[in-house]
């Protein structure tokens, strides 16, 4: 990894490099999400999206950000 | 229609007893109006990944108000139970959705419910404060045991999900609206108006439509027609049908014939 700081996760099956440290809240944010409409899974489990601040991310977490769309 | 002639399924209570589904629509607009022209006061949803690369794609939810239309989340595109199960608590996390819809396949050619799984997610969802409300297939012993183990609906399929066949199995239908109090709503295989009405006449308790409304040439017509055949198969249904004969019964009287 070129930054000491940085780490690899995935979101949505998507690669993405975020900040060391930082909670799942910031990166909700950062994505522009509306977390009202959300439900959000780290590594296979379901966040309480009121406790989302206090999560930590870690290299290679896997998150699944998921909403409703149109369905029969 | 009788004002106190609602569908009432678990606590929630619906004038409308028709559902439709969201899905195959052009865009959310067309859905949106079809909704209000059908009527329906509750619509199923899928749960799928939002799309981070594109934020600016539109939101259901910013068409179709959940708090104006109840919102059914389906596990629609599961094959097993454990997807279910992971599909149904995200949906309850997104903003406590408790009344959802079950759905579990089992073959992709037919889309037909695999019903061992759907029996095993229908009892775990139950015991985790779920009211599910279950496509299911039209076996009456299969509809008995989802009763048993605390379905809140029955839905019976009419026919495989988009075939547009309408009622195949009148007989298992009927066998299942007499063995059971809890709501009866047909799922999937409606193609036209006339299906719809069948259903309703034959004492079901509501129709969940989506692709013949959705895929119709004419999709705000469709849901219209949709509309007025639920309306009209429920008030057939409640106004007591003449018996079937045979034979001619003249409907002029015989006396001063000349």
């Amino acid at each position: 990894m070129k930054f000491k700081n940085k780490i690899k996760i995935r979101v949505n099956g998507k690669k993405v490099v975020f900040d060391k440290n930082e909670s799942i809240e910031i990166l909700i944010k950062k994505l522009k999400i509306p977390l009202n409409k959300v439900a959000i899974e780290l590594n296979k489990k379901i966040l309480n999206k009121r406790k989302i601040n206090k999560i930590k991310l870690n290299n290679n977490d896997k998150i699944e950000i998921v909403h409703f769309i149109g369905g029969g | 229609m009788n004002k106190k002639d609602f569908l009432k399924i678990s606590k929630k209570k619906l004038n409308s007893r028709l559902i439709v589904g969201t899905g195959k629509y052009k865009n959310m607009i067309e859905c949106a109006k079809a909704i209000k022209i059908s009527g329906a006061e509750m619509v199923t949803v899928a749960v799928r990944r939002v799309n981070i690369a594109d934020k600016n794609k539109p939101l259901l939810m910013d068409y179709i108000d959940p708090k104006k239309i109840t919102y059914l989340p389906n596990t629609a595109g599961c094959f097993n139970s454990i997807e279910a199960l992971r599909t149904l608590r995200l949906a309850r996390e997104i903003g406590g959705w408790k009344l959802v819809k079950l759905e579990v396949l089992g073959d992709k050619i037919n889309l037909l419910p695999d019903m061992i799984e759907t029996l095993k997610s229908t009892e775990v969802l139950t015991k985790e404060g779920f009211e599910v409300m279950v496509y299911c297939n039209d076996d009456p012993l299969m509809a008995k045991r989802l009763e048993n183990v605390g379905a809140k609906a029955i839905m019976p399929l009419a026919a495989p999900i988009g075939s547009g066949l309408g009622i195949q199995n009148k007989l298992n239908i009927e066998i299942i609206r007499k063995q059971t109090k809890l709501p009866l709503i047909i799922d999937a295989g409606i193609g036209t108006a006339s299906d719809a009405s069948i259903a309703m006449e034959m004492g079901c308790d509501g129709v969940l439509i989506n692709t013949a409304i959705a895929k119709a040439k004419k999709p705000y017509q469709m849901a219209e027609a949709m509309k007025l055949a639920v309306i009209a198969g429920r008030k057939s249904y409640l106004s007591g049908r003449i018996k079937k004969n045979i034979y001619g019964n003249a409907s002029s009287p015989k006396k001063g014939l000349i």
